[in-house]
């Protein structure tokens, strides 16, 4: 499913620049859940804005689900985030004017979805991830748990290829991080590919492998066995 | 366009901050407001002045004779000399481009006291001799029966037309006018017609007048073939301040007048006093343009000022949706809609407002009678469509730098900022 090798990223600050990425070469096959640790600089959030199109590495391969990403302009990285990429940030990132159901429609109404079918499909991932009956409320209104899921019910509207989260449980209690979690796995089980980036042991421990990175490398590839979340939820 | 989704987004996005959309549509609304109201006062000004002109032919002059001023084939300066009758049918040989010469004699007046009687009634007014013609350029509306026409110059006839005041002090209310007859300076007229002239120049003696075939006048009043000044209209297009010139050269040719005399022909050009009202009106219609629209200017600025906080409020969520897969070109859409959107809203609102306005003017204008040199001020539709197109523009011209900044400024760097 994603395929990178040599993947090399500096950021240039005035005169000097700061080598982070220091070629990595991984790759990712369909269905798998992958967890990327790391110290705080390592480089995980660089590589999976690379991954997300987000951001461009300065040399190196990337080819997503066998298509060649490269020298993408900005209306083809949009088409492509939006067709194969679904995106978890560690602070939701939900439009706030937008209600629940809205923010998880918004991918689709850039599909070109029509309205009525976006809002049976936003409406159907929102009951997914249990927020069916708060679809109409803002995000102001909702706890950070909960924002979380919306968000994860947008990341999945589209149906990615892949789903990057960047530390997704980041900004919530170990309890709420369980059950963000458990969702997670679930989603993994209906076979969708996600990487998840996350500085927590346990989090790691509950994806099916767990990549370290050290100082712009991967350092450690291993597969685990995965710890289920619900036992905690 | 037409998009439901997207024109929630603009409403979302322009009620957020209800107070800010407001002051800035203000900018607009002022700009537009001012531009109608400028358009419209200057249109008023102007009805007033047309209605001044009446529906006269205005490209038209008025020529009497005057003392020759300078000597000329041995003939002596300080000499007087008279249009002839002759003279008409020379113009008319030598200068193409005439519509209408009307040859006039004129008597009574201030120095014809007590110079027409009725019966027992008598008053003192102006006696034309003239031709059909002349209705042309000096219209007057025929109130009853008609106007003198080519039958009553060729045969002479005795007739007259008579201004409503002049019925008014020599007939009684419900007398029949039409067929009874007035003396003047001794001679009978028959009525044959009265007239009211709608457009008076501010002459309190404009319904004073008595209108006589000229060739009758001319006999019966022994002006034999004299005639006393002469109104000319030439054809539309073709300026008679152009041609004038040609006319008195051939009027000092036949009256043995040194051509440089030009003291000796007196004239009043009334297409030159129109052009130059004309051209009055030109400039107060840039002065409204240029004034409005740089008000307008400073609305627009306001609203692009605007969409550009806007648009830095926003970078995160650009960011956001930029990560779900929105396109750059969509997002520079929605950004040139908004601003389309309030600066036409707020344009509207001030057409609106400017037009109501000016119906109220008219409303008060219409209450308190008219109101010298302002009549009905008002703007077209032309200029509606006008301002709109400005409004569009410059819609799209407050919108275009915040949109590219809006897309400038990349994803990663987007989501990045709080
Ligand atoms: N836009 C940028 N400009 C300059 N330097 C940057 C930029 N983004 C990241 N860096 C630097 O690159 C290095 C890697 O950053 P990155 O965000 O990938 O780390 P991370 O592994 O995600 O860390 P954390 O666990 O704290 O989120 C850091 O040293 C950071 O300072
Ligand atoms: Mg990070």
């Amino acid at each position: 499913m994603i395929e990178i090798k040599n993947l090399h990223k500096s950021y240039k600050m005035g005169s000097n620049s700061l080598h982070v990425l220091k070629g990595i070469d991984f790759s990712v096959a369909e269905g798998e859940l992958v967890a990327i640790m790391g110290s705080s600089g390592s480089g995980k959030s660089t590589l999976l804005n690379i991954l997300g199109m987000l951001d461009t590495a300065d040399s190196g391969d990337y080819v997503l689900d066998g298509v060649p990403i490269e020298n993408l302009n900005e209306t083809k990285a949009a088409q492509y985030r939006n067709k194969f990429l679904g995106f978890i940030f560690q602070s939701f990132n939900l439009i706030n004017y937008k209600s629940a159901m809205e923010n998880v429609a918004l991918p689709l109404y850039y599909q070109k979805v029509n309205r009525k079918e976006r809002q049976e499909k936003a409406l159907n991932y929102l009951e997914r991830v249990g927020l069916k009956q708060w679809a109409t409320h803002l995000p102001s209104e909702l706890s950070g748990g909960q924002k979380q899921r919306v968000a994860i019910a947008r990341a999945m509207a589209a149906e990615p290829k892949v789903l990057l989260a960047d530390e997704p449980t980041g900004a919530l209690d170990s309890k709420t991080s369980y059950e963000v979690m458990d969702l997670i796995q679930k989603i993994n089980d209906d076979g969708n590919t996600i990487l998840v980036v996350t500085h927590e042991e346990d989090i790691a421990e509950m994806c099916k492998r767990i990549v370290h990175l050290k100082d712009g490398v991967i350092v450690e590839d291993k597969k685990v066995e995965q710890v289920r979340a619900s036992a905690y939820v | 366009m037409f998009n439901r989704d997207r024109w929630n987004e603009i409403l979302q996005v322009l009620t957020a901050n209800w107070f800010r959309t407001v002051l800035t549509a203000f900018g607009v609304f002022w700009g537009i407001f001012i531009l109608i109201i400028l358009l419209a006062a200057g249109k008023g000004l102007e009805n007033g002045i047309r209605a001044d002109f009446g529906n006269i032919a205005t490209n038209t002059m008025f020529m009497w004779t005057q003392n020759v001023t300078k000597a000329y084939k041995g003939l002596p300066k300080d000499r007087n000399f008279n249009f002839k009758v002759d003279d008409v049918d020379a113009i008319k040989r030598s200068v193409p481009g005439l519509r209408y010469i009307s040859p006039r004699n004129q008597s009574g007046g201030f120095q014809g006291a007590g110079n027409v009687i009725r019966g027992m009634k008598s008053g003192s007014f102006q006696i034309y001799g003239d031709y059909p013609e002349i209705i042309r350029q000096q219209p007057m509306d025929i109130t009853s029966g008609r106007f003198i026409n080519y039958s009553d110059i060729r045969e002479k006839r005795k007739v007259a037309v008579i201004g409503t005041d002049v019925r008014k002090s020599l007939y009684d209310l419900g007398e029949t006018v039409l067929g009874s007859y007035i003396k003047v300076n001794g001679v009978n007229f028959m009525i044959i017609g009265t007239y009211h002239k709608s457009n008076t120049d501010g002459n309190a003696d404009a319904q004073k007048d008595i209108y006589t075939p000229f060739t009758t006048f001319s006999q019966v009043f022994n002006r034999a073939d004299n005639v006393g000044w002469m109104a000319i209209t030439a054809v539309d297009g073709t300026p008679i301040t152009g041609i004038k010139e040609d006319v008195f050269s051939v009027l000092k040719e036949r009256h043995s007048i040194h051509p440089e005399d030009i003291r000796a022909i007196g004239h009043f050009d009334l297409f030159e006093q129109f052009s130059r009202v004309v051209r009055l009106f030109g400039a107060l219609e840039f002065i409204a343009y240029f004034v409005g629209v740089l008000v307008l200017l400073s609305g627009i600025i306001g609203v692009s000022n605007i969409m550009l906080i806007v648009v830095k409020e926003r970078t995160k969520e650009i960011g956001i949706r930029r990560a779900l897969g929105e396109g750059p070109w969509s997002i520079k859409k929605q950004i040139l809609m908004e601003s389309i959107f309030l600066t036409i809203i707020s344009g509207m609102a001030g057409i609106v407002f400017g037009a109501l306005l000016i119906y109220g003017i008219n409303y008060i204008l219409e209450m308190n009678g008219p109101v010298d040199m302002f009549v009905n001020p008002n703007v077209n539709l032309g200029v509606v469509v006008v301002a709109l197109i400005i409004l569009i523009v410059s819609g799209l011209l407050a919108g275009f730098i915040p949109a590219n900044s809006a897309i400038k400024v990349r994803p990663i760097e987007a989501l990045r900022t709080e």
